[in-house]
């Protein structure tokens, strides 16, 4: 075994790309593991933990540092050199001085700056930003002060930093999106993750990316549309931020004129916070649905409830929303609980307290918000799930355990430690994939959720990934049985009834709603001991 | 508490968006049919959050105004030639001990590399200091020698920079602001002291240059009223000169426009002959008045209180260091770096000395690499195309201030040269500026052994950034 490793100086790489290239030379015959990197110190010892330390090398944050661990010295060689093709091919988003356009024309490089590139493109409205969490809070303010509104899908910018620039763009009257924002919508274009709708009455303002495009493709499924979608960033509704950017988004809404209902989108929002965002989205003449998922929802609507529709999960908050969008005067009526989901959750608390459950149930989520509305789900009928992100603190769950469940769990992949130096589960199945394995290997588990989020910056194809692995665990046996959470739409690039389909063929139970994907994976843990009780 | 304010309706759709960071958001954005600018972005240098507060300080950009504004209103105009002792005050000040310019920022005798030592032999065995080597070693070793950087005295020396009492120096006037700069004559190519030789003829040389070419140059000056060196490197960079690599045209200029003095003023035909001939013989002659006459518009823009725009850009050969307008008489230093280039038959990168002298002073006053698009014929000395040449130069104007109208360049439809390197640009697109420059041999006394282009390190404008932030803070 030889590590081999070669530096291409002060060339910088976004780190998706630098993990596709990584990916893809991992996937070379003989090549044993790859890793392609901005020489950071942080990066380096990265390095050195996964046992790919490049030796003598020198290199720095400003290098990019490509190391090759194979069978034999040769085969390292042809697959640095692939990965020195694999960025060649990426020209021109890299730095290296290769341009060579002819006087003739004007720019012939790409812009070194945000404000260079404004500079050039005057009719820039807005700026998509998305890199490292250090360095985005000062992008973001040199695009508020370019006069641009911000996408900010960075994350770990600081709070302090957070509230900063959301006072920059509301001195500017510019909108801040994030940081750490997934999905929007504005006047028909998709920015970030986001799923293809047709054009609507129902506005959405949300903290969550996967939260969005829940709702959002639930209202395409139920064939109304969306006008707007504002994705405010996690910390928004906190008390520190105060909700500035919920707000700003509120306001615009109300005064868009395509916009009939607007929805909110959150984790329980700090009790002031929540309060002056109701008032201001019910201050106008626009149905108001909140969807505050593991909020006190009785207390909501004890409140509230006269003024605002109040949605236990993000399937409820697209039904309200589409009744409220196309009869207004439905909007009391819509606030009591008539939805399948919340009559089917009862019949299931039913279930629940006259039998018991035959093994565990175990969710494997991309999405963090679906993985939260599962586990709000799960815990009312289960009792304790155990994750990685607990409702409970007693509930945590660490990664070292997936082989030895300690009951029902849910597990969020798109969390920090497994996204530490690898792409999103959204974009790279491969980590969720072999946890799929582990667990269905598990005797004691009688049923596995996935969720799979289609639309634009998703995996092209996850069917594809999924299927076949699907299909072999249904070779192997009925259990566990494989129920998928398939957040879409047909006008999708993956097109969502084709992922279906496929996903069915193999072997799983398909359902576009989250939250009847999770009540269908506990009526299977009944129904399987009921069958197993016949066997 | 700001009343919070309501974004204004978003743009009509389809809109255009800027892209900073992963590619993988842009491709969807185009596969709506949304027009995306991709920024070739890269991790800013230094301390991102006081990059932020610097850039969005008005203050800073109004000193800025002031700096620029003075360096391109700066006039240098070549008065006379006078010996070093009799111009620099730290000669008068040396009161009979032994003192020497060097190029650069400060160092020590014992951190200084080949060629300076040589040059420092050199000047000992000439000024008459010492009678051989050992003992102009003895001399620098036991401290007996004062050594400062021409820079302290408004003065620019190339390569090594070693400027002692007797050699005689080119004095501009800058008639705007009323300061005095001053630079060595330049002795042609070869061995040469500014390279580190101090074989008896580069003596011999220098002792012609002193009792013969400067007084030429001297009376000859004072009889045409000086000349405009502003007015003559404008043409220069019309004609294929960039201003420090390349300065066949300025001394051809400089000798179409002296020669008739230098003949009037003259002591002998011969004398005026062998003094012509030798201007004519060193394509590099006029490298030195450049040289004088950038450190004239740049010390205009020095000492502006907030100005983020360097003033000093220069090298010893071990150190490469700058300074800031708005921090006064401050070094930022960091290694001087090996120079990417061509190297000339028979020598190679092991033979490279790392960067040394005070010539990147041309690229400080918007001249040099900044002026490489209208010099093409420059860059097969890195072995690319007249398109790398106006690259060079594009890239720096996302570096500057501003443009030096003055200096305008055909090439790029008559733009002026990028001026005035602005600090927080290095840091916010971490890039460097780019200097063309000779390379020196490492040993002393071998010369020049070819020519390329180099970077400051970064970290000179990075520690300059930090000290700007914390007077700001202060302030």
């Amino acid at each position: 075994m030889v590590i081999q490793a070669q530096v291409r100086r002060r060339t910088y790489v976004d780190s998706i790309a630098l993990m596709q290239i990584a990916t893809a030379l991992k996937g070379l015959p003989g090549v044993e593991n790859a890793a392609a990197v901005m020489a950071t110190e942080a990066n380096l010892q990265l390095l050195a933990e996964a046992g790919l330390h490049p030796g003598e090398v020198t290199a720095g944050a400003e290098d990019l540092l490509l190391v090759v661990q194979a069978a034999l010295p040769e085969v390292a060689r042809q697959a640095l050199q692939a990965a020195e093709e694999l960025l060649t091919a990426r020209q021109p988003t890299s730095l290296a001085f290769q341009d060579s356009g002819s006087p003739a024309t004007p720019f012939t490089q790409p812009p070194h700056s945000l404000e260079e590139a404004a500079r050039r493109q005057p009719e820039a409205r807005l700026a998509m930003i998305s890199v490292p969490g250090p360095y985005a809070a000062l992008e973001a303010e040199q695009a508020l002060r370019a006069g641009l509104h911000v996408f900010l899908f960075s994350d770990n910018v600081p709070l302090q930093e957070e509230i900063a620039l959301k006072q920059l763009a509301q001195e500017r009257g510019l909108l801040l999106m994030g940081p750490d924002c997934g999905t929007a919508l504005l006047n028909g274009v998709g920015l970030g993750f986001v799923n293809v709708v047709p054009r609507g009455p129902i506005g959405i303002i949300g903290a969550s990316g996967t939260g969005i495009q829940q709702v959002m493709s639930l209202i395409a499924q139920q064939g109304s549309g969306v006008s707007q979608v504002i994705g405010s960033g996690g910390r928004d509704l906190s008390r520190e931020v105060g909700a500035m950017t919920t707000l700003a988004g509120i306001r615009l809404l109300l005064k868009d004129e395509e916009t009939r209902v607007i929805v909110l989108v959150s984790k329980p929002p700090a009790p002031e916070v929540a309060a002056r965002v109701i008032e201001e989205a019910a201050s106008g003449s626009k149905a108001v649905v909140t969807c505050f998922l593991g909020a006190d929802h009785e207390a909501l609507e004890q409140r509230y409830g006269s003024r605002v529709a109040v949605a236990h999960t993000l399937t409820e908050a697209a039904i309200l929303a589409v009744q409220l969008a196309a009869s207004p005067s439905s909007y009391h009526t819509a606030t009591t609980p008539a939805s399948t989901i919340a009559a089917r959750l009862e019949r299931l608390r039913q279930t629940c307290a006259v039998s018991s459950a035959n093994g565990h149930l175990v969710g494997l989520f991309a999405g963090g918000t679906l993985c939260d509305e599962a586990m709000q789900l799960w815990s009312t009928l289960l009792g304790p799930i155990y994750s990685n992100i607990p409702l409970e603190p007693a509930w945590r769950l660490h990664e070292s355990s997936l082989t030895a469940l300690p009951g029902h769990c849910a597990i969020d992949f798109g969390a920090d430690e497994y996204t530490r130096g690898r792409p999103h589960p959204m974009i790279d199945p491969s980590l969720r994939l072999q946890a799929l394995e582990t667990v269905a290997d598990n005797p004691g588990v009688s049923v596995v959720l996935l969720d799979l989020v289609l639309g634009y910056c998703a995996h092209p194809d996850p069917a594809a990934i999924y299927a076949p692995v699907i299909a072999e665990l249904r070779r192997r046996g009925p259990r566990p049985a494989l129920v998928v959470s398939l957040c879409g739409t047909e006008g999708d690039p993956q097109r969502l009834s084709a992922q279906a389909a496929r996903l069915q063929e193999a072997g799983a139970t398909v359902l576009t709603s989250n939250a009847e994907a999770a009540l269908h994976c506990v009526q299977l843990l009944y129904e399987q001991e009921e069958s197993g009780g016949l066997a | 508490m700001v009343s919070p304010s309501t974004p204004e309706q978003l743009s009509p759709s389809p809109f255009t968006v800027i892209n900073v960071g992963a590619e993988l958001f842009a491709e969807a954005l185009r596969a709506q049919g949304v027009t995306v600018t991709s920024v070739a972005w890269r991790p800013p240098a230094g301390d991102p959050a006081a990059l932020a507060r610097l850039l969005a300080d008005p203050a800073i950009d109004r000193a800025n105004e002031i700096a620029v504004g003075r360096m391109l209103a700066a006039e240098p105009v070549l008065v006379d030639v006078q010996p070093a002792g009799a111009v620099i005050p730290l000669f008068r000040e040396a009161q009979g001990g032994y003192a020497l310019l060097h190029a650069g920022p400060p160092i020590s005798w014992e951190r200084m590399c080949g060629p300076m030592r040589g040059a420092i032999i050199g000047a000992c065995l000439y000024e008459g200091w010492a009678g051989s080597e050992e003992e102009a070693t003895h001399l620098a070793e036991t401290g007996s020698i004062t050594f400062a950087p021409c820079h302290h005295y408004d003065a620019v020396g190339p390569m090594a920079g070693i400027v002692s009492p007797s050699m005689p120096l080119l004095i501009v006037e800058e008639r705007v602001h009323g300061n005095r700069t001053f630079a060595p004559l330049n002795e042609g190519l070869g061995k040469v002291l500014r390279y580190g030789a101090y074989a008896p003829e580069v003596i011999e040389r220098l002792r012609w240059m002193q009792e013969v070419l400067g007084p030429a140059l001297s009376r000859a000056l004072r009889h045409i009223g000086g000349l405009d060196l502003r007015s003559l490197l404008a043409q220069a960079l019309q004609m294929g000169d960039e201003g420090h690599n390349r300065n066949k045209a300025a001394t051809s200029l400089f000798l179409r426009q002296l020669a008739p003095a230098l003949v009037e003023t003259g002591t002998s035909s011969t004398e005026t002959a062998s003094v012509l001939r030798f201007i004519a013989s060193n394509d590099h002659f006029h490298l030195n008045p450049s040289m004088a006459a950038a450190k004239a518009m740049t010390l205009a823009g020095a000492n502006v209180p907030n100005s983020s725009v360097v003033v000093t850009m220069a090298r010893n050969g071990v150190d490469f260091g700058i300074r800031v307008s708005g921090l006064g008489e401050r070094w930022f230093v960091g290694p001087a770096q090996a120079i990417q280039g061509l190297y000339f038959a028979g020598f190679g990168p092991e033979d490279a000395n790392p960067d040394i002298g005070d010539s990147a002073i041309t690229e400080t006053a918007g001249l040099g690499a900044f002026a490489m698009a209208g010099a093409p014929a420059i860059v097969q000395f890195i072995g690319g195309t007249p398109a790398d040449a106006l690259r060079y130069t594009r890239e720096m104007y996302s570096l500057t201030v501003t443009t030096n109208p003055q200096f305008s360049l055909p090439t790029l439809n008559f733009q002026g040269t990028p001026t005035g390197i602005d600090i927080r640009q290095v840091c916010r697109l971490n890039l460097p500026p780019v200097i063309n420059t000779g390379i020196a041999h490492r040993l002393p006394g071998i010369g020049q052994v070819g020519a390329g282009i180099v970077h400051p390190p970064m970290e000179c404008f990075t520690a300059a950034l930090q000290a700007l932030a914390d007077s700001r803070q202060s302030a």
